[in-house]
């Protein structure tokens, strides 16, 4: 047993390193994709030499990047069967569908056409080169659209149904799966907080070079596009991410009630804006579990249903199946043990199922089979002994989001200001104080793009498909001792090819800073 | 035949096609491998840059190879890469590497210097090849595992795929899964030096030695593949039964004359690979690469329907035959297969837009000059 968890927890650690490590360079390639097609179309618009200068500069930095990309994300996919072989056969049926169709729509996409971004200059015409930068751009966003599909699928699992004599998920509706709410949500929050980064991106180098009056109007231009191109992703995140907390608060309310910190919920929740958790308190205590808070009376009713009024179950609420209806009135529901006993029926009647099933008798599998889709809602639970192992880590997700709409709001007012400056003040472009403003909201844009993946992944444990299928239960037949050693040569290689990346784009920056930009041939 | 047994044979077909098409795309390791073959920095710097413009195919074929397995045949991911481990890690490591190799070898700023790139290249060009052939091997000579599906059910060690303890590390130690690996390196060797005599200009003597290098590793390939195929059609294999999972001797011979076709192909195809290292070693054609590209693809198709088709166990357990995977035993269900078959109807679209990139781009050779104008190099 000892042995099973130390290869979940090693496992969980792997994937997360690679995920997080995959994102620090995803959302750059998005936004920064986007931003590269804009100054190209102008260029072509206009034939204004000036924007073909400016488009290679970014377009160096985007490949810089997208390699780093493309090293992280191959085991992404690779790790679904490596590490949780469980999980490719209890739902591959369903999952792996999203991740098949982002090979050949999107991946190849990519690979054909990013080869004549940056060598097809003299080799094809204008129209078709500028047509290939669109079609990377596409490619990168339909690819996050098919994994992230794949991800608001374990969100929200639905579009199938269970198979007991293959004991595993069938898809049977695929647009249900394709167009789920959550998906929709999930991707163009996704998709739009990678503008938002390479926005924040465009604008921390521009304002470097301005303060060091180097390329002065290149970096002006660069800073308008991503000044808008920045705050168009940050109005358009804050917006999706709004969507995605409603469909949180529907599909997986413990994961809400962790956000907020929220144990024992109510009528006209408050929003928790600021807040220190008490790291002693554990689902079941009394008091209250914040050291500090500052509250927005009604925000988190509104925000969560729509209605300031609304009950918004905490997680004590949830654990122990309690709710309030309209009048008032405490009202039951169930609670994490009774799921928990619908869980072990329904695991105990495919039990019933298979020993059926070896003996062909019919009537008893058709018996099991109804007990199995009677209480399969609650299969998951099944594998619990405690209520308490169906609760995320509270404080991690908690912190993680706080940081990660503080950072947001920091960064709408950022984007605001370099805009307005950009067009209206363009002198104020050099000073010292709002370059260092927009150089500081870079290291905060990758801190509020990670906290927002810490939050959706964290927050869902212990889940890897909700409520059927905890991580625990989706593990490879593999030692800990193995995962643990693949665990240490990734971090060893990621952080390596990190620092190699960053050290390469800053010498490239402060090398080009010294030439000519907007000269083609810098 | 039913609709479900229809779509497994399709689905079988397409992971063919897109092997073939992958092992054909591994003359971008080939290349890596040669890269320190007694090259000047000039040379090496025109080697680079040919492959460095395809190396993200390769790449992606892979990825998009794995996306297809686990959406056709989720029972073969989760076995085989779960199972396998230590193998797919070191298949991935190496890739991972490849990946940012080409962008930062000669970037300012890289901290570790080109030639810790260039090496990442060749251990990619060297590893990459020779592991994939062992897990292809595989397909053949099977693996130490058992499947239990209710093993799902058991709250203690629920995992249904279960392994032999080194897994991965003994289908490398393989003698007959090594040989097949070593083949593919000599042929991706092969296809390397045909492209390079296809897509680099203005060197002679470079090219005249590509094409001494394509005799010298096509003759090495072909020894190495005609004692596969003699391994292969002697061994035993697996195929399922109504009554279970019996062992067949020469199984895949006589899949070979039950198909009788696909030794049509299979003849033709080694044709179309020995003629075209003929034609670039003997004559001043650069079309080589086509003709043994094409061969090469079309012996993979061939080997794929061997180890898939005629209820053969493409990926046999040892230790536990009857938990052997078919394609019928392993695959998604009919409703997943319809949804990914009418996906695949816009493979043709892709593959036509990837030929008209190919050829816009490689409509002229690349030539030091060209390379020296680049403001883009790798």
């Amino acid at each position: 047993m000892n042995e099973l968890l130390g290869t979940v927890d090693w496992s969980r650690a792997q994937f997360a390193l690679t995920a997080m490590y995959h994102w620090l360079f995803v959302p750059l390639t998005i936004g920064l994709s986007v931003i590269v097609a804009i100054m190209e179309t102008i260029y072509v618009r206009t034939g204004d030499s000036r924007w073909k200068g400016i488009t290679k500069f970014w377009m160096t930095l985007f490949g810089i990047n997208f390699a780093c990309g493309v090293a992280t994300g191959i085991i992404l996919e690779f790790e679904f069967g490596t590490n949780w072989s469980n999980y490719s056969w209890f739902v591959g049926d369903i999952f792996g569908a999203p991740l098949a169709i982002e090979g050949i729509l999107a991946f190849f996409m990519e690979a054909t056409f990013i080869a004549v971004m940056f060598f097809g200059w003299n080799k094809v015409s204008r129209r078709f080169h500028l047509a290939s930068t669109w079609l990377t751009a596409l490619g990168v966003s339909l690819s996050a659209l098919w994994i992230l599909v794949a991800n608001a699928w374990m969100q929200n699992p639905v579009g199938m149904r269970f198979d007991p004599a293959q004991m595993r998920n069938v898809m049977d509706n695929f647009f249900e799966v394709a167009f789920n709410a959550v998906a929709i949500n999930k991707f163009f929050h996704a998709v739009f907080s990678g503008w938002t980064l390479a926005g924040v991106f465009v604008v921390g180098v521009s304002g470097w070079m301005l303060m060091r009056r180097r390329n002065i109007e290149a970096m002006r231009r660069s800073m308008k596009i991503g000044s808008i191109v920045g705050l168009a992703g940050i109005l358009m995140t804050f917006y999706t991410g709004h969507g995605s907390a409603v469909q949180v608060a529907r599909v997986q309310p413990m994961k809400l009630a962790a956000m907020e910190g929220l144990f024992n919920g109510g009528r006209d929740q408050a929003l928790v804006g600021f807040g220190i958790l008490d790291p002693e308190f554990r689902p079941g205590d009394k008091g209250d579990p914040m050291l500090f808070s500052i509250e927005i009376p009604y925000a988190l009713s509104w925000l969560a249903t729509g209605d300031p009024h609304a009950f918004v179950p905490g997680i004590n609420d949830l654990i122990a199946g309690r709710a309030i209806d309209d009048n008032g009135d405490t009202v039951r529901t169930a609670s994490y043990a009774d799921r928990m006993a619908s869980g072990r029926a329904a695991q105990d009647a495919l039990r019933a199922y298979d020993n059926a099933h070896r003996s062909s008798d019919i009537p008893a599998m058709e018996a099991a089979s109804a007990d199995i889709a009677r209480n399969f809602g609650d299969f998951g639970y099944g594998y619990f002994t405690d209520p308490m192992q169906a609760v995320p880590p509270v404080g991690l997700t908690f912190y993680s989001f706080h940081i990660m709409v503080i950072a947001g709001g920091f960064l709408l007012a950022v984007l605001l200001i370099m805009l307005i400056v950009s067009y209206r003040r363009p002198a104020l472009l050099g000073k010292n104080w709002l370059a260092w403003l927009a150089m500081l909201s870079v290291p905060a844009v990758w801190i509020c793009s990670q906290s927002g993946w810490v939050t959706a992944e964290v927050g869902r444990q212990p889940w890897v498909i909700q409520n059927l299928l905890p991580t625990c239960a989706a593990i490879s037949d593999v030692t800990a001792a193995s995962v643990r050693l693949t665990f240490w040569i990734f971090a060893a290689i990621f952080t390596l090819l990190l620092v190699a990346e960053i050290s390469i784009m800053l010498r490239y920056i402060a090398k080009a800073s010294k030439t000519d930009i907007e000269n083609d041939n810098h | 035949m039913t609709e479900l047994e229809l779509l497994q044979s399709y689905w079988w077909l397409l992971i063919s096609i897109l092997g073939a098409a992958l092992v054909f795309l591994l003359f971008v390791q080939g290349g890596q491998s040669m890269l320190y073959c007694g090259h000047n920095y000039g040379t090496r710097q025109l080697m680079v840059n040919s492959l460095g413009r395809k190396w993200e195919f390769t790449f992606t074929t892979l990825v998009v190879f794995g996306g297809a397995f686990f959406a056709s045949f989720p029972l073969f991911y989760s076995t085989s890469f779960g199972g396998a481990y230590w193998l797919w890690m070191l298949i991935l490591l190496s890739f991972i590497l490849q990946a940012v190799s080409y962008e930062f070898r000669r970037k300012s700023g890289n901290l570790y210097g080109t030639r810790t790139y260039d090496a990442f290249l060749v251990f990619n060009g060297v590893a990459g090849c020779v592991l994939l052939g062992v897990a292809v091997g595989m397909f053949f000579f099977g693996g130490q595992f058992t499947v239990t599906k209710s093993n799902i059910l058991d709250a203690a060690a629920p995992v249904i795929s279960q392994w032999a303890p080194t897994h991965g590390l003994e289908a490398i130690a393989d003698w007959r899964c090594l040989l097949l690996g070593v083949a593919v390196f000599f042929l991706a060797r092969t296809l390397a030096a045909m492209y390079f005599v296809n897509d680099i200009a203005g060197d002679e003597a470079f090219t005249a030695r590509m094409r001494r290098r394509t005799l010298v590793n096509g003759l090495i390939f072909a020894l190495l593949f005609v004692a596969f195929l003699v391994v292969l059609f002697t061994a035993t294999g697996y195929s399922s039964t109504p009554a279970g999972f019996i062992s067949e001797p020469h199984l895949y011979f006589n899949n070979l004359l039950r198909m009788w076709w696909l030794a049509i192909v299979l003849i033709l195809a080694v044709a179309a690979v020995l003629y075209g290292i003929a034609m670039t070693a003997f004559t001043r054609s650069r079309a080589g690469i086509w003709w043994s590209g094409f061969g090469t693809a079309a012996a993979v198709i061939v080997l794929f329907c061997l180890a898939g088709y005629n209820s053969t166990a493409y990926l046999a357990s040892t230790t536990h035959p009857a938990s052997s995977l078919t394609i019928a035993n392993s695959s998604s269900s009919l409703f997943t297969l319809r949804v990914m078959s009418v996906v695949s109807v816009l493979i043709p679209f892709v593959l036509a837009y990837i030929v008209c990139v190919w050829r816009k781009m490689n409509a002229a050779p690349l030539t030091p000059q060209e390379l020296s104008e680049d403001t883009h190099q790798y």
